[in-house]
């Protein structure tokens, strides 16, 4: 038998399998993604270049976004303020720059609270079946069933405006999507016979749960989370446009283009400039989210 | 004749509920039904049978995956239902599974570490790291894996070597009964052979009691001691290999072994028997003997009452018209 065993062991040859298993990495996935996908991967250079802004904000801000100069209010763009003053004489470029830390934080932040617990919901629902997931499922519906931006502003007016409160209405809203991925995946991946070997070892349930089918899941994950963070930063604008999110004197894009609507007609740009703002960062997310699905998850391609 | 008993199997019933598209009607599919056997210490069990028949949910009732509606299934003395869950995860060192689909049965997001070291570092056996892979290695060597390949993932292999991985993965806790579900289906011809071989000299050196679940005739007469014919989730006939395959008792048996494909064309027979008609469905199972709307041999009496295991010599059939041989 050893004899057999040592020729098996010589005869196969690897390079052709190697070079599959190179086509399955995720990093190879995303390079190759890169390399075809422009759209995307100029997204995710537009994107590295708004976090490093809103990280180094104080930097690239040419004026303080909070110092108020009633004698230069509502002025066009110029030199010194390239894309004019609003209201009360604050420069908007230096308030649309410290406002993209309002946005990321908020996209990002609420986006992942949801995902951990979407995650976890979904894996109990997915894993145990049963009663445990009919009552997750149902609460899911719940959440799903009420349009997400009323769901959220009552959840704001209940608890009051703030950052923190607009996180947590951000998570509530968000968690039940990402549990219904979850739970799928999670469904089909325990019939795999993987997981009945975990169990015939006697392998405990929290443990198939995170270490077999979590690590099976996350190509999705990351998908959905790129996916997720427009909605957030869209939501985001809208509570502050409608007044229950970011509070004034706060530097938020929402609250800018609520502010600045008063002289759409006089003075268009102090709310257009934060409207593109938005628009800009929740294309490059949606793009590059796009991008990432066709190339990680070919079996969501269209 | 007084062999050593490790698995007695009682009674054995798992009924699955199916509901139809509509989701109203519930119906009920006996998948096993009263199935009664002994696995013998040092043995290899063969279990045949066609696909659907329940060979594979024996196999799972036997290592405890699925809970059985009724019946026992007693390991070395401990009934494995309704045991609570610690002493089950306690149990579980000493039975364990090979499974059909090698593609399927290794996490594809482990490597060959992980995957091997799971079932050791459930039942904490080493406390060590270094001791750990020191085990997986010697493991890998067993089953005839180079030791280097420790850190690769099992989508950089093939089928035969991840299914010596996945022995390695049954081999971690010298368990005493290894359930093969159809270890070989899915692999070559070429590579069939090493496996079985493989799996041959395992039980030589670590005393393994196999329960062999295979549709492979020609696989079963070369591998078990013992074979046991399956049909629409009930045992036909248990005995030697040799006995059924030279002298097959039940009329199914016979069928089974004549369609076995034959390598020389002067042995075929011109005038082959070939069963006939489908398998009856398990939800709505014929009356009397199963197998009799299939049978040349059926007469009033198949139809009427259910035949019983009788002893023959030391084989075990259930068949009104035992075969004469």
């Amino acid at each position: 038998m050893s004899e057999c065993t040592e020729t098996v062991t010589e005869i196969e040859e690897y390079d052709i399998e190697s070079e599959i298993a190179e086509n399955d990495n995720i990093f190879y996935k995303i390079k190759n993604m890169i390399r075809t996908n422009k759209v995307a991967a100029i997204s995710g250079l537009l994107i590295i270049f708004i976090i490093i802004v809103a990280i180094f904000a104080p930097v690239f801000a040419p004026h303080d976004p909070y110092a108020i100069d009633l004698l230069s209010r509502l002025k066009g763009p110029s030199a010194e303020h390239l894309l004019g003053t609003d209201e009360l004489g604050r420069d908007v470029l230096s308030r649309i720059i410290y406002g993209s830390r309002v946005s990321l934080f908020v996209g990002l932040v609420p986006t992942l609270l949801s995902m951990i617990i979407g995650t976890v919901l979904g894996l109990i629902s997915g894993y145990f079946g049963g009663k445990i997931d009919f009552v997750i499922m149902r609460l899911a519906d719940v959440v799903l069933a009420f349009p997400s931006l009323l769901l959220a502003m009552v959840i704001m007016y209940t608890l009051g405006a703030s950052t923190f409160n607009l996180f947590i209405a951000l998570t509530i809203i968000n968690w039940a999507g990402t549990a219904r991925v979850v739970r799928s995946q999670a469904m089909s991946l325990k019939e795999k016979e993987f997981i009945e070997a975990a169990k015939s070892i006697g392998v405990k349930d929290s443990v198939i749960m995170f270490k077999h089918l979590l690590p099976n899941c996350l190509p999705s994950l990351i998908v959905l989370f790129t996916t997720n963070i427009p909605g957030a930063i869209l939501s985001e604008a809208n509570l502050s446009f409608l007044g229950v999110g970011a509070q004034p004197p706060e530097a938020s894009w929402g609250l800018m283009v609520n502010n600045g609507k008063k002289f759409l007609f006089t003075n268009p740009i102090v709310a257009l400039a934060p409207g593109i703002a938005i628009l800009i960062i929740v294309l490059t997310f949606n793009f590059l989210g796009d991008g990432l699905r066709d190339a990680i998850d070919p079996y969501m391609k269209e | 004749m007084s062999k050593d008993v490790l698995v007695k199997v009682n009674n054995l019933v798992k009924n699955f509920s199916v509901t139809n598209s509509q989701g109203s009607k519930k119906s009920v599919v006996q998948a096993v039904s009263d199935v009664s056997f002994e696995i013998y210490r040092g043995e290899t069990l063969s279990l045949v049978g066609e696909s659907g028949c329940g060979k594979s949910t024996l196999g799972r009732l036997l290592i405890n995956l699925i809970r059985p509606t009724s019946g026992s299934v007693v390991f070395d003395g401990t009934d494995l239902v309704g045991l609570k869950s610690n002493a089950m995860r306690e149990l579980r060192k000493k039975i364990q599974i090979i499974f059909q689909d090698p593609y399927a049965s290794l996490n594809p997001r482990m490597n060959v570490c992980q995957i091997i070291s799971e079932p050791l570092k459930t039942h904490k056996i080493y406390k060590t790291k270094k001791e750990n892979e020191n085990r997986v290695k010697e493991l890998m060597e067993k089953v005839g894996i180079r030791r280097e390949f420790i850190n690769r993932y099992p989508h950089q292999f093939s089928g035969g070597q991840r299914q010596r991985i996945g022995i390695a993965r049954a081999l971690a806790l010298n368990p005493e009964l290894i359930v093969c579900d159809e270890p070989v289906s899915a692999l070559d011809v070429s590579i069939q052979s090493q496996i079985l071989n493989l799996i041959h000299d395992l039980q030589e050196e670590f005393n393994l009691t196999y329960l062999f679940i295979s549709h492979d005739l020609s696989v079963v007469r070369y591998i078990s001691d013992r074979v046991c014919v399956m049909f629409l989730g009930k045992i036909c006939e248990i005995g030697n290999t040799e006995d059924i395959y030279e002298r097959p008792l039940h009329p199914y048996t016979k069928f089974l072994i004549e369609a076995v494909p034959k390598p020389d064309p002067k042995l075929r027979k011109e005038d082959k028997k070939i069963l006939t008609g489908e398998i009856p469905s398990p939800v709505n199972p014929p009356s009397g003997c199963r197998f009799r709307t299939r049978c040349p041999y059926a007469k009033d009496i198949c139809s009427e009452s259910e035949p019983e295991m009788k002893n023959y010599k030391g084989r075990f059939a259930a068949c009104h018209f035992v075969l004469e041989s």
